[in-house]
C-alpha cells in the first residue's frame, strides 16, 4: 500500500447498487414481511419507573377469542441467558417502558386489547432518576445484589454504582504542578435517543423439526441468532436470521428486544408472529444513549503546552449493571492530546432508566466534549487560538495513548489545519453569533468478517457479505471487489447473506464495515483471481505464475493467449468445477479517525433560540472508498451530534415516567434546523488496510457537542455546561448573569 | 363490526378492498393492498415516512383512515416513476447519494414530487421547510436538499 496508488474504481461516486430498489419503494425492511397465517404479538410494558412484580395474571387476555399465545418471563426456556431481564421482566419493573409481557392476536387490535386484560401486581417503589439519586446514601437499590466491580477494596454492602474504573498515564499531580492557568468544570449531558427511524420489527417462525427462520432489523443477524438462540435453548444451525434493509440503526439495533420474544409466541402459538415496536415503545423500551455528569480539569502553561489532564465521569448504565459505555468514554476522552500526564476516573451508575445502548461512537462524545469544551475555555485564559492550542498539543504518530498503544500514523494535525484553512474559519461573525471548534477520536474496530464472491458462469460474479448494509456500504463492497477482480462495478453485485449463508460476522458497528469486510472483500477477490489463474494455466498447459491478470482477462505471459472471466467461468465446470472465492477474516489494525468540527451559532438573546448558520465537518477516512458516503457520515454525525447539543433530551416526570416518547417532542433535527453541511475529507492512509481505509462511521458524532456548546457560549458571552442547550436553558443562563 | 368497502384509485389502478373503521390508511397500504414503499416511523405524522397524496394532496397516510381514500386518487411512491424509466426525483436521490439508511426516502420521494409540482422553483429554504416534515436521521439532509434543488432544475429544463 502506498499514497501513490492508483485506482479505477475506489474513489468514484458509482450508484449504490441497492439505490433502485430503496427509491422505488421496492426495499424491504423489518416490519415488511407478511407470511401465511401470521398472527401479531405485542408487549405490555410497566408503567412505573420502579415496582416489584407481585404477580402477573393472564387468564383474561387468554380467553380472548382472538388470541394465540400469551408468554411472561416464566416461559423463557433459558432464564439465565444474558440480558434476559430485560427481554421480559421476572420479579422487578425497572423502568418506565419494561417489558413485562407478551401477547399474540389475530390482528394488532386484537393484541393490543388482550394486554389490557392483563393484571399486573406491582408494588410501587421509588425511582432513582440521576446520578446524584443513584449514589445518595440510602438511595433505593435497583439490584439488591449489586456490588461495585474495580474499588481498591471490596465493598461489604450493594450499591447503585456498579462499576469504577481507572486510568492514568505519567504523574497528574506534577502536572498540575507546572501548569500557570488551569480550568476545571463540570457538565452534564442528557440521554438521548439513536433516533433511528424504522421501529424495531421481526417476523419469525418457529419450526419444531428444522430450520426456525427470524426476518428483522438488526445490525448483526449473527448477534441475533447467538443472543436468540441462547434464551430459547437452540442450537444455532436450527435458528435462520435473516437480516432486511436496516432503517437505521446507530447503535440501537445491536441486541435483541422483540425476537426471542416473538419466536416464544410463535413457538407457542404454532403461527408465525410478527410484531413491531410503536414509536412511544423505541424510545422507552429500546436502549438510549447514557446521561453523564462528567468533571473535566486541565492545565497549561503560559506558552500554550499542556501539563495535565484529568476527568471523573459519571455514566448511567440505565436499569442494567455494566450498559453504560463507560470504557470507551475514559479510553478516548484524552486521546487527542499528546500530553505526559493524563488521569482517569469513571463510574458506571444504575439508574430506573431503560437500559442502555451503544449511539455512535458510543461514550466519547459524552467525555471527549467535557474535554473540549475545556480546551476551548484554556485556549481563551491563555489568549491562544483553539486551533494553534491544539495544534501545539496534537496527538500524532507515537503518542501514547492513556489506554496502552502508541498511536500510529494518524491525522489530526492534518484535519486541524484543513479547519483553519476553511472558508467558515476565515468567515466573519456577526452580533449574537459565537463560533465554536472542537475536535474527536474514535479508534474503530476490526473483527471477524466473512464474505463469499460466487462467480457466476456467465462471469458475473455475487459478493455474499455477513455486515448489514446501514448507510451504503454494499457500494464500497462492490467498488473494492471490482478493483481487485479489475471487472465492471456492476458485475459484481453484493447482497447480505443470512446466518445460515456465511460463517460468524460481528456487527455493522464500531465503523468496522467498510474496514474489516471490505477486507474481506479484497481477500475473497483475490482468491477468485488466484483461481482464475489457475484455470488458465491449466487450459494453457502452463503455470499460473505465468499467467498475469489484468482488466478483467487472463493473459498467458510465455505464450499466446487471452481468457476473459466470462471464458474462465463458462468452462468453469470442465476446469475442476465452479469457482467462488472466500475471504473468512479477523481483521486487526483498524486505523482511528480523528475529527475536527465547525460550528457558527446565533442565539437570539431575547429567546434563547439558536440557530445553526455555518457547519464544516472535517474528518480523515485514511482512503474514502465512495467520497459521497464518506461525506454522508461526516454529515450524518454532525447532524445528530447538533440535535444531541441543542434539543434532543429524555424528559422525565417525579415519577420516574418518560414525558416525550414522540418525535413531537423528543425534537431531533429537521431539514428546517440545519445549514448545508461542509466536509472536507483527509486521507491520511490506514497502513494495515490494503486501500488505506479507515472507518469514517462514528468520529463524526463527537465534535459536535463542544463545537455547538462553544459557539452558543461564544454568542452569548457564558460558558455553558449542560446539554441540550435548549432555549430555555439558554435563556436563563442569559438571565442569571443579568 | 363489519368491515367497510372502499374503491379507491392507487396510483392510477382502481383497487376495491375492506377496510376495519379504525384502519389507518397506512395500515391498509400496507397490510390490506402489500404496498409496503410506504413506511411507519411513527404513526402520530411526526416523521414523514409515511407521506402519499391523496387527490394531489400531500399528507401522512397514518393520519388518515382507510375508509376515507373512498372515491380518491391516491398515489405512493410505488407509483412514482416507470418500471424501466426512474423519476428524475429518484434519479437525483442517486446521484447526489442522498439517502443512507433509506427508510425516509419514500416519503421525502413522495413529498418532493408535491413540492415541486407546488412549486417548481423554490429556494433552499422554501425546500427545507416544505421537507420539515420528513425526518431524515441519517444524512443531515445536505445531500437531499441538494438532490431535490437539482431535481427541480432538471425537472424546469434548466442544465
Amino acid at each position: 500500500m502506498s499514497e501513490a496508488q492508483e485506482f479505477k474504481h475506489i474513489g468514484q461516486r458509482t450508484i449504490r447498487p441497492d439505490g433502485h430498489d430503496k427509491v422505488t419503494g421496492r426495499a424491504n425492511y423489518a416490519a415488511d414481511l407478511a407470511l401465511p397465517d401470521m398472527i401479531w404479538g405485542k408487549i405490555l410494558r410497566s408503567p412505573h419507573a420502579h415496582a416489584n412484580i407481585k404477580g402477573i395474571d393472564t387468564s383474561k387476555a387468554e380467553a380472548h377469542p382472538d388470541v394465540f399465545a400469551v408468554a411472561t418471563h416464566a416461559d423463557i426456556p433459558n432464564s439465565d441467558a444474558g440480558g434476559v431481564l430485560n427481554i421480559l421482566a421476572k420479579d422487578k419493573a425497572l423502568y418506565h417502558g419494561h417489558a413485562i409481557a407478551s401477547v399474540a392476536a389475530r390482528t394488532e387490535a386484537a393484541a393490543e386489547e388482550a394486554l389490557a386484560l392483563i393484571e399486573v401486581d406491582y408494588e410501587v417503589l421509588q425511582p432513582v432518576m440521576s446520578i446524584e439519586e443513584a449514589m445518595a446514601d440510602g438511595a433505593p437499590l435497583l439490584h439488591e445484589s449489586l456490588m461495585t466491580k474495580g474499588l481498591a477494596e471490596e465493598p461489604t454492602s450493594p450499591s447503585n454504582v456498579a462499576s469504577r474504573m481507572e486510568m492514568n498515564k505519567g504523574d497528574i499531580e506534577a502536572g498540575f504542578a507546572e501548569a500557570d492557568v488551569i480550568v476545571e468544570r463540570e457538565f452534564r449531558t442528557a440521554t438521548v435517543h439513536q433516533g433511528y427511524i424504522e421501529p424495531h420489527a421481526c417476523t419469525v417462525r418457529y419450526d419444531e423439526d428444522g430450520q426456525s427462520m427470524i426476518w428483522c432489523s438488526t445490525q448483526g443477524h449473527f448477534g441475533v441468532r447467538q443472543s436468540t438462540a441462547d434464551i430459547l435453548s437452540m442450537e444455532q444451525s436450527k435458528l435462520k436470521v435473516i437480516a432486511s434493509e436496516i432503517g437505521g440503526g446507530f447503535g440501537g439495533k445491536l441486541g435483541v428486544y422483540l425476537e426471542p420474544v416473538a419466536l416464544i409466541l410463535s413457538k407457542k402459538s404454532g403461527r408465525p408472529v410478527k410484531m413491531q415496536m410503536d414509536r412511544d415503545e423505541v424510545f422507552k423500551g429500546s436502549g438510549p444513549g447514557a446521561a453523564t455528569r462528567n468533571k473535566v480539569k486541565i492545565g497549561a502553561k503560559k506558552d500554550g503546552s499542556i501539563t495535565a489532564m484529568e476527568a471523573h465521569l459519571y455514566y448511567e448504565s440505565g436499569a442494567f449493571p455494566g450498559s453504560s459505555p463507560l470504557g470507551p468514554g475514559c479510553m478516548t476522552v484524552f486521546t487527542p492530546y499528546d500530553v505526559e500526564n493524563q488521569y482517569v476516573e469513571g463510574f458506571d451508575v444504575v439508574v430506573n432508566k431503560a437500559r442502555c445502548a451503544a449511539y455512535r461512537a458510543p461514550g466519547a462524545p459524552q467525555s471527549e466534549y467535557a474535554a473540549e469544551m475545556v480546551i476551548n475555555e484554556l485556549a481563551d485564559e491563555l489568549g491562544i487560538d483553539p486551533i494553534d492550542f491544539r495544534l501545539q498539543n496534537a496527538a500524532k504518530e507515537g503518542t501514547q495513548t492513556m489506554y496502552g498503544p502508541k498511536l500510529k500514523a494518524v491525522g489530526l494535525v492534518e484535519c486541524l489545519e484543513a479547519a483553519k484553512n476553511s472558508d467558515q474559519y476565515k468567515t466573519a461573525l456577526k452580533e449574537n453569533q459565537g463560533r465554536g471548534l472542537a475536535a474527536g477520536f474514535w479508534f474503530n474496530v476490526g473483527g471477524d468478517s466473512s464474505v463469499v464472491i460466487n462467480m457466476n458462469q456467465d462471469g458475473t460474479g455475487t459478493i455474499v457479505e455477513g455486515s448489514p448494509d446501514i448507510g451504503g456500504s454494499r457500494a464500497s463492497m462492490q467498488m473494492m471487489a471490482a478493483e481487485e477482480l479489475q471487472m465492471p462495478v456492476d458485475s459484481l453485485i453484493p447482497v447480505i447473506g443470512d446466518t445460515q449463508s456465511l460463517p460468524h460476522s460481528n456487527p455493522t458497528g464500531g465503523s468496522r464495515t467498510t474496514f474489516a469486510t471490505g477486507m474481506a472483500v479484497i481477500e475473497a477477490a483475490a482468491d477468485v483471481v488466484s483461481q482464475f489463474k489457475e484455470r488458465a494455466a491449466a487450459t494453457w498447459n502452463v503455470t499460473p505464475d505465468q499467467v498475469e491478470w489484468k482488466d478483467g482477462v487472463a493473459i498467458n505471459t510465455s505464450g499466446d493467449g487471452e481468457l476473459t472471466a466470462a471464458q474462465i467461468c463458462a468452462a468453469a465446470s470442465r476446469t475442476g468445477g465452479q469457482i467462488s472465492g472466500r475471504g473468512n477474516i479477523n481483521a486487526q489494525g483498524a486505523g482511528p479517525s480523528f475529527a475536527v468540527h465547525l460550528a457558527d451559532i446565533e442565539v437570539d438573546p431575547d429567546t434563547g433560540q439558536t440557530t445553526v448558520i455555518r457547519y464544516t465537518a472535517i474528518q480523515d477516512a485514511g482512503k474514502a472508498i465512495h467520497p459521497s458516503y464518506v461525506e454522508g457520515q461526516f454529515q450524518g454525525g454532525s447532524a445528530q451530534g447538533i440535535g444531541w447539543a441543542l434539543n434532543e433530551e429524555y424528559v422525565y416526570n417525579k415519577d420516574g415516567l418518560l414525558e416525550n416518547p414522540g418525535y413531537l417532542d423528543y425534537r431531533v433535527p429537521l431539514a428546517s434546523d440545519l445549514p448545508m453541511i461542509d466536509t472536507v475529507i483527509v486521507e491520511v492512509p490506514n497502513a494495515f488496510h490494503p486501500y488505506g481505509v479507515r472507518g469514517v462511521g462514528e468520529s463524526g458524532i463527537i465534535p459536535p457537542l463542544a463545537a455547538c456548546g462553544t459557539a452558543v457560549s461564544k454568542a452569548i458571552g457564558i460558558w455553558m455546561t449542560e446539554l441540550p442547550m435548549s432555549p430555555p436553558r439558554i435563556l436563563k443562563a442569559i438571565q442569571d448573569k443579568s | 363490526m363489519a368491515k367497510t368497502h372502499v374503491t379507491a384509485s392507487i396510483n392510477g389502478d382502481v383497487k376495491e378492498f375492506l377496510c376495519e373503521p379504525s384502519d389507518t390508511l397506512l395500515q391498509t397500504l400496507r397490510d390490506e393492498l402489500g404496498l409496503t414503499g410506504t413506511k411507519e416511523g411513527c404513526g402520530s405524522g411526526d416523521c414523514g415516512a409515511c407521506s402519499v397524496t391523496i387527490n394531489g394532496r400531500l399528507v401522512c397516510s397514518c393520519l388518515v383512515l382507510g375508509v376515507e381514500a373512498e372515491g380518491t386518487e391516491i398515489e405512493t411512491v410505488e407509483g412514482i416513476g416507470a418500471s424501466d424509466k426512474l423519476h428524475v426525483i429518484q434519479e437525483k436521490f442517486l446521484e447526489h447519494a442522498a439517502l443512507q439508511c433509506g427508510i425516509c426516502t419514500p416519503g421525502l420521494i413522495v413529498s418532493t414530487k408535491a413540492l415541486l409540482e407546488e412549486n417548481p422553483d423554490p429556494t433552499e429554504e422554501e425546500a427545507r421547510y416544505y421537507l420539515a416534515g420528513n425526518l431524515c436521521r441519517c444524512t443531515g439532509y445536505d445531500k437531499i436538499i441538494r438532490a431535490v434543488m437539482d431535481a427541480a432544475e432538471t425537472m424546469r429544463g434548466g442544465a
